[in-house]
């Protein structure tokens, strides 16, 4: 008799009121997880539905008017593509490069577990402290003023721990044979970690990249003090220039503008959300054929 | 430094320019304070397959892993003695082991390989090196292949990934993927521990053509294999060399009760 | 070699630059604190402290206590918490012990996308939905309430504690469990005597991490908690609006004058808030440092 048969024959051990704890137990769980998880499809289902009649090609492509209570959404989205862009060039190198410092280069001393200590607390800080950090240091500091620059250098560093994390456990997931082949055949480490290391991390990193800018495209709090304004009547024409961006917009339409039409202000929620989605997916779809390409 | 002052003379005369690799006096310590090697010395000679055999622990695969540096990579605190590869000691610190590397290649116990394509891991050593993709190349494709007894089963297939080949088959890849690199010293690691009788086969035989190119060091992972290959035996116990010789005297009439006790297999 | 030189240098830079890199982290934690310090410092000495530690914040008329809003936060986050940790643990129990496999595999990436939506989202639908519902049911003078920025800030703190947890509970060795059914006990047992205690200390650090995303969450609470900052007084107050150090920073920032005590002030809580997440860091560090960690990566 094995563990599993004991297992699979629960009427000769457990007793009835045990077996009706267990069922209570489980229930209760199942109800747990339904209640975490049903507003989640509420959510979505909501603002899809409501915010896509809102959504024609018109409301992506032409400027707010009427005090942003009319026309569409344009500005916003390219505001937000261009954070997006900037947090990832500011933030992907250094986030790749210190993983790869954690994962193929550092010793195991006190300085090593410092930098570690120091990336769980970047990874901490609230958002709104991220914008005090970047108003101060950025924007005003440096003088680049209210900037997609500004605020991309803020989304960076707050980007940063999610793409160490995520790039470190794929450089680790890479068998350590192929370091001592390489090795073997003369090979030194920066061209073991470039040739096999890195390229057979490369879709784990990836994974991480995405998810990193996910939260950096829906953030609002850190843009609310170094990028962001209200009403631009021209798109942004360099990254010095202040900049729209989408979930700033849905904040202010949300919050501040009266007599706002509850159809916009669904479909502008509806544009960031399929934004977030579709990055959520890429970054699954990515995952799930990196696994079944494996050669190892 | 003359091998021939050496305190444990070698048990038939050689030339001493035949010798390709010198041991004096080399200890080896981990830093869980396991003394790896004590006070090794012994002489390998070239074109000749060298087998070091004994039970585990011995110290047999942290000897082969001096002989390319390979032991930098792991937790060794204490090395003292010489390593002399023709004549230069390959444990100072100045050395380059890029090109030591080159010259002394390993085969692991567990073949690795690469993941690319067949192709890819042959000429991956040569890239390392720098140079650039040509027609040598393709001559050091074939050549390794056919060296390890490869190129009838894999020539119409290079670009296929490596991972598509079986267990003997990489086993002989990474055979290859070392010749590519003309080496002159292979270090073979128990390398056919995982394999079937058949792939142990082929490898055996493409090692006793390999000898009179290269000098091979044999770790082998059965006495059967050690008395099959070994034109010179080494037995280590416990981090100590107990004896060293031809081949056929360690098997059939070792000088050492522990060598004979091991040959018989009244332990191991 | 005739690429030595040229190999040589282009190894020593790519190790410098990726060392660099690596400490590159604790140069942004430091400049992070120092530019608080620096923003923020003048506050203490501009403003008194017993001012400071007083019990109203109305900056316009010169009151800046911050006492309040710190009330604010913690009632806020305390409401979350008791949601959030229920919930998110049972999720994460379910999600490793009980449910079957095709269930796991739609439940994590549910989880995910959970884990993904911008607080302006669930903030936007909270004062759209949420707000007027609790308003018209609970026939409370408004629905923009501590209690609706805990049920919000209850449901951003869930995936946290959920990937954490669940990390852990499943990182338990299968041995034990299975030991625990081959002396005879239910899985219910196994669970609650053997797994869960297995992995106390990842699921410790999933609660932490899950409090401290709480803590930090900005825009959902300051859309719906009503942004009046007074002192919580009894039990009624859940229901009543409260403001949030962190909704006090972002709302009031774009107001004030570069340099002026209200400015100083504002970068002083901001100093508080970096202290507070410092705080429950370095508690979860602790214990990170002794298991495998993916925590940090779902820390939001």
């Amino acid at each position: 008799m094995t563990t599993a048969d004991l297992a699979r024959r629960p009427n000769v051990i457990p007793t009835r009121r045990r077996r009706w704890v267990q069922r209570t137990g489980f229930l209760m769980l199942t109800a747990a997880t339904v209640l975490t998880v049903a507003p989640i499809i509420l959510i979505v289902g909501l603002i899809l539905v409501r915010g896509l009649r809102a959504i024609t090609p018109e409301f992506l492509i032409t400027f707010p008017t009427d005090g942003l209570r009319a026309g569409g959404i344009l500005p916003a989205i390219v505001g937000t593509l261009w954070l997006a862009i900037g947090t990832a060039v500011a933030s992907v190198p250094i986030g790749i490069a210190a993983a790869i410092y954690l994962a193929e280069y550092a010793p195991d001393n006190r300085w090593t577990r410092s930098i570690r200590v120091a990336i769980i607390n970047l990874a901490g800080i609230p958002s709104v402290v991220y914008g005090l950090f970047g108003l101060g240091l950025f924007v005003l500091f440096l003088r680049l003023g209210t900037s997609i620059l500004a605020g991309s250098l803020t989304l960076a560093i707050m980007t940063l721990p999610v793409i160490i994390s995520t790039t470190e456990e794929s450089l680790r997931a890479v068998p350590n044979s192929f370091r001592v082949v390489s090795i073997s055949l003369g090979g030194t480490h920066w061209q073991t970690v470039r040739r096999i290391v890195l390229p057979q991390a490369l879709s784990g990193i990836m994974t991480g990249v995405i998810l990193g800018l996910e939260r950096a495209v829906g953030e609002t709090a850190v843009i609310l003090f170094t990028a962001a304004a209200v009403y631009l009547p021209t798109l942004p024409a360099s990254p010095l220039a202040p900049t729209m961006a989408l979930p700033y917009h849905l904040f202010v339409i949300s919050t501040q503008v009266p007599g706002m039409p509850i159809g916009i202000q669904y479909g502008t929620a509806a544009v960031l959300l399929i934004f977030v989605l579709g990055l959520n997916l890429i970054a699954t779809v990515i995952r799930s054929r990196a696994r079944a390409r494996r050669q190892w | 430094m003359k091998p021939g002052s050496l305190s444990a003379p070698p048990a038939t005369p050689l030339q001493p320019s035949l010798y390709k690799i010198v041991v004096e006096k080399l200890n080896l310590a981990y830093s869980d304070g396991k003394e790896s090697l004590r006070d090794v010395s012994l002489f390998v000679p070239a074109n000749a397959i060298s087998v070091f055999f004994g039970p585990a622990g011995g110290g047999k695969s942290s000897l082969l892993r001096t002989f390319n540096r390979l032991n930098d990579l792991t937790d060794v605190v204490h090395v003292s003695g010489h390593v002399w590869l023709d004549g230069v000691d390959i444990l100072d610190p100045r050395l380059d082991i890029i090109s030591l590397r080159r010259r002394v290649g390993m085969v692991f116990a567990r073949p690795v390989a690469l993941p690319m394509t067949i192709r890819q891991n042959l000429t991956y050593g040569l890239e390392l090196a720098g140079q650039q993709y040509g027609a040598r190349f393709e001559e050091a494709v074939e050549n390794s292949l056919r060296a390890a007894a490869l190129w009838e089963e894999v020539s119409d297939r290079l670009d296929d990934p490596a991972s598509s080949l079986s267990g003997g088959q990489q086993q002989r890849l990474c055979l290859a993927r070392v010749l590519a690199l003309e080496p002159e010293v292979i270090l073979l690691d128990e390398p056919t521990s995982g394999l079937d009788p058949i792939s142990t086969e082929k490898v055996e035989a493409s090692l006793q053509t390999l000898k009179t190119r290269y000098t091979i060091i044999l770790v082998p992972h059965s006495i059967q294999q050690a008395a099959r290959m070994a034109d010179h035996a080494a037995f280590f116990l416990e981090g100590e060399l107990i004896e060293y010789g031809p081949g056929r005297q360690l098997f059939v009439k070792p000088k050492d009760r522990r060598t004979e006790d091991y040959v018989q297999g009244r332990f191991g | 070699m005739r690429n030595w030189s040229r190999a040589a240098f282009v190894e020593f830079t790519a190790t410098q630059l990726i060392r660099a890199a690596g400490y590159s982290a604790i140069v942004f934690v430091v400049a992070i604190f120092l530019f608080l310090i620096i923003q923020g410092g003048p506050a203490v000495i501009q403003v008194p402290t017993a001012d400071l530690l007083g019990p109203r914040w109305y900056p316009v008329e010169g009151y800046y206590g911050i006492v309040p809003l710190l009330f604010g936060t913690l009632l806020v986050t305390l409401g979350a918490a008791v949601i959030a940790v229920p919930l998110g643990l049972a999720t994460a129990v379910f999600i490793a012990e009980v449910a079957p496999r095709w269930a796991r595999e739609s439940l994590k990436p549910l989880v995910e996308v959970l884990a993904g939506l911008p607080s302006v989202l669930l903030g936007f639908l909270g004062i759209t939905l949420l707000a007027p519902a609790l308003y018209q049911r609970l026939g409370l003078s408004t629905g923009l309430t501590a209690f609706t920025g805990s049920l919000l800030l209850g449901w951003i703190a869930i995936p946290t504690i959920v990937s954490v947890a669940e990390d852990s509970l499943a990182a338990v060795p299968r041995t034990y469990r299975e030991a625990a059914l081959a002396l005879g006990a239910t899985r219910w047992q196994t669970i609650w005597r053997v797994t869960v205690p297995a992995a106390r200390s990842g699921v410790l650090i999933a609660i932490m991490l899950g409090i401290g995303r709480a803590l930090g969450e900005t825009m959902a609470v300051m859309m719906v908690t009503g942004n009046a900052a007074v002192l919580p007084t009894g039990l009624g107050s859940l229901f009543r609006p409260v403001r949030t150090m962190t909704a006090t920073i972002a709302a009031e920032m774009g107001e004030v004058a570069n340099g002026s005590v209200h400015y100083h002030t504002l970068f002083l809580i901001g100093i508080v808030l970096f202290l507070i997440s410092l705080a429950v860091n370095l508690a979860a560090a602790s214990v990170v440092f002794r298991i495998r960690s993916r925590a940090e990566r779902v820390l939001s």
